[in-house]
């Protein structure tokens, strides 16, 4: 489609009327009006996310007074940190598993839904999106009544088998297993939405080809299903990895770190750092600590995104 | 239609007239002739607390023609310490606005000096106890007022009928309202056989390890009792010392006997043990039994607030004050210095307890002994001791006398109670020594 406007010949105009029309042929361009359109969500961005992005780049790299620059002095002061690795190690346990936990359940409910008929399927999809829907610091806290300490209602019914009481959140163990199956059972409905839209372009006819060429199920899902799915899940998986890393109010709101900061991850350890300790520039540090990390993997799963883009 | 035009001497004649006629008007006080003044307070948990804040501040706005905003900032979720933080960042901001424990000393160069207000308040009122010096004062500067508001003690609050039944003792006639308390043999020794003898008999004692302030608290008060600092005022290393062993070895006792989830216990946990019916005594200041006058008033009448058991170097109360801090940048600071002395009067200081039900503590000490301690109930006089009205009990706060700054780590990520536990949880001393040295030494950073 072409985009620009092409000049009609004519007689040599005044300066200040080629002017005005060149304002005009501009205007009139396709992508000046995209810009144009688009420009108050790119002002909303640099306003709520460039800035606050850089402004936290320049905390990281003040004293704890805020009055002196220390380049990356703070981070050589985390790198020294026990609890700092602590929290390393426990965010990545946490991000990972609860992202491959999400997908395969994703993936298996979507199955599931996808085979259901379609005149019911609609209510069923509804019922799944539930806990995605529902905001997680509300939905953590009827969690946390499930796994209070005193008066866990999870407890309470095991009892009646004899089981328990397990010690949901004062144990390490326990709390890092609580923390992930919150986390889960919110982000899990994401995983199933997206992997039930990516299920419903899969053309039938690669399915009918398998069948006449004696795929059975398991041949049919790894050589057909998950080859068509791929960057859908590619994408997924980067943009749940993310989030999840950044994860904040179910670990505040359900263990709040603890118990011996067991289940810290590094949103909720730059909170006590920086808010809870006056130490904005090292919470800021912490914070700040995954996004070389989060980028490069960015940057490899979406290329090949890309790439299978383009083999298509 | 005819155009009258202005001329130049015409001009200058009535720009003349109207300057003078301004100059020489007599000055009318406009409503608001003293300004604006806007107020950040800590939103009070108790009902019509917040609507006596509200009466006071506008009986002074009144009277000093100042118009006035105020905004109750709740402390759940740490909503006040994330605006302090973001005003000092931002250098703007309320101009009066309510800061808890180590914040006046986080902000220290930002915030005014009131001690022009301070030394009055204090003449009037009497001196303040050693932990609102510790943490309102740097050097000789005072970084902010001792607010009523929110200032409490979180000493134990005890079942009569609870520890009569286990544990033998008849906490009233320990503590005897109306009167000096008679605590020579409530010590550590035992509190802990009590602590023993309740939990065999089903009730224990509900004292939180978890890493919420009410953990921090009644570790920090036991530690300071068996002289126990990890960081000493100048600021040096003092973790490996007897002091801080013999303070380890009583907490795994008194966690064998604690109920086994305290680890991940938080400020409300200790509250709903008590109210619940299932402890015989908490650390807390009177809220649990405010609560449970409502709630559970068979529990809330075997309720009694008291002082704490005294260690081998004394006897310390678990103390957090509040205070009302104006920053540097604030643009009427006049205004709130006046409004500060204003809230900071006796009958003020009366109102905000009157209205919390005694919850509220003014930081002065002839304001101990107020009606409202003596009167609340049932049963009567159960506030009576909650105040510290015979001075028998050191206030202090968890991880002092370190330099407040980094007092405020040790606090912030629960050292103490961290250290107790993985004690408790069978980690060898020496190892837990090296590891809560090595997270002092990280608390030092400036």
């Amino acid at each position: 489609m072409a985009d620009a406007v092409v000049r009609q010949p004519g007689v040599a105009r005044p300066a200040s009327a080629r002017k005005r029309a060149s304002l005009h042929n501009a205007l009139r361009r396709k992508s000046t009006v995209a810009f144009l359109m688009t420009l108050p969500l790119i002002l909303l961005i640099t306003l709520l996310v460039v800035y606050p992005a850089f402004y936290s780049l320049h905390l990281a790299t003040l004293n704890k007074s805020m009055q002196k620059f220390v380049g990356f002095g703070n981070f050589e002061f985390l790198f020294r940190r026990d609890t700092f690795w602590l929290v390393v190690k426990q965010s990545c346990i946490f991000a990972i598993t609860a992202v491959v936990f999400k997908a395969l359940i994703g993936f298996v409910v979507a199955h599931f839904v996808h085979n259901i008929p379609a005149k019911g399927q609609r209510k069923w999809r509804g019922m799944l999106l539930v806990p995605w829907v529902i905001p997680p610091a509300m939905s953590t806290l009827a969690w946390l009544w499930l796994f209070d300490p005193s008066y866990s209602a999870f407890n309470y019914t095991l009892a009646f088998f004899g089981i328990g009481p397990i010690p949901w959140t004062g144990d390490a163990a326990w709390a890092r297993f609580a923390v992930i199956l919150v986390n889960v059972w919110y982000g899990a409905p994401f995983f199933m939405i997206m992997y039930l839209a990516a299920l419903k372009s899969v053309p039938d006819q690669l399915y009918e080809a398998a069948a006449i060429d004696g795929a059975n199920w398991w041949q049919r899902i790894w050589y057909v299903t998950l080859p068509m799915m791929r960057n859908i899940i590619a994408i997924t998986t980067l943009f749940s990895l993310i989030v999840t890393f950044a994860n904040f109010d179910i670990v505040r709101i359900l263990t709040a770190g603890g118990p011996l900061d067991h289940t810290h991850i590094f949103a909720t350890w730059a909170f006590r750092v920086g808010i809870e300790g006056s130490d904005i520039p090292l919470g800021a540090s912490v914070s700040l600590f995954m996004v070389p990390i989060l980028a490069v993997a960015a940057i490899f799963i979406l290329r090949d995104v890309n790439k299978r883009g383009n083999e298509a | 239609m005819s155009r009258k035009t202005l001329t130049r001497r015409q001009f200058v004649a009535a720009t003349a007239m109207s300057s003078a006629a301004l100059i020489s008007a007599p000055y009318v006080r406009g409503a608001y002739a003293a300004g604006k003044l806007s107020i950040g307070f800590w939103d009070h948990w108790v009902p019509g607390a917040n609507k006596a804040s509200t009466e006071l501040v506008n009986e002074w706005a009144a009277k000093e023609k100042v118009e006035i905003s105020i905004d109750y900032i709740t402390s759940q979720g740490k909503k006040i310490e994330l605006t302090i933080a973001a005003e000092a960042a931002a250098k703007s901001g309320h101009d009066v606005l309510a800061m808890p424990t180590w914040w006046p000393h986080a902000h220290a160069e930002l915030l005014e000096p009131v001690n022009d207000i301070m030394e009055p308040i204090i003449k009037q009122n009497g001196d303040v106890n050693g932990t609102v010096k510790y943490l309102g004062r740097a050097g000789n500067k005072w970084l902010a007022v001792p607010a009523t508001i929110g200032s409490q003690i979180k000493g134990p609050c005890s079942r009569i009928d609870l520890l009569k039944k286990f544990a033998n003792i008849d906490i009233q006639e320990i503590y005897p309202a109306g009167s000096q308390p008679k605590a020579d043999n409530w010590n550590m020794e035992t509190f802990l056989k009590a602590a023993e003898a309740c939990q065999k008999g089903g009730v224990p004692f509900g004292i939180g390890l978890g890493e919420t302030t009410d953990s921090t608290d009644t570790a920090g008060a036991i530690f300071q009792s068996f002289g126990a600092e990890l960081v000493n005022a100048k600021g040096d290393l003092t973790v490996k010392t007897d002091a801080v062993r013999q303070a380890l070895e009583f907490y795994k006792k008194l966690i064998a006997v604690l109920p086994p989830d305290v680890a991940a216990w938080d400020d409300a946990s200790n509250n709903k043990w008590l109210i619940s019916g299932k402890g015989a005594l908490i650390m807390n200041p009177p809220s649990a039994w405010a609560v449970a006058k409502r709630d559970a008033p068979q529990v809330a009448e075997q309720c009694w607030t008291h002082g704490m058991p005294s260690g081998p170097k004394g006897r310390y109360a678990p103390y957090l004050p509040y205070f009302w801090g104006t920053w540097s940048f604030s643009k009427n600071k006049e205004a709130a210095k006046s409004l500060l002395t204003h809230l900071s009067q006796p009958s003020s200081i009366e109102k905000f307890v009157a209205a919390s039900g005694g919850y509220d503590l003014p930081a002065y000490a002839n304001m101990t002994t107020l009606k409202t301690w003596q009167e609340e109930g049932p049963p009567k006089g159960t506030l009576y001791h909650y105040p510290n009205p015979h001075n028998h009990q050191t206030l202090s706060i968890a991880a002092s006398p370190a330099p407040p700054k980094i007092a405020q780590q040790i606090y912030a990520q629960a050292t103490l109670t961290k250290m107790c536990l993985r004690y408790a949880q069978g980690e060898k001393m020496e190892a837990t020594l090296a590891w809560a040295e090595g997270e002092c030494e990280g608390f030092m950073r400036s």
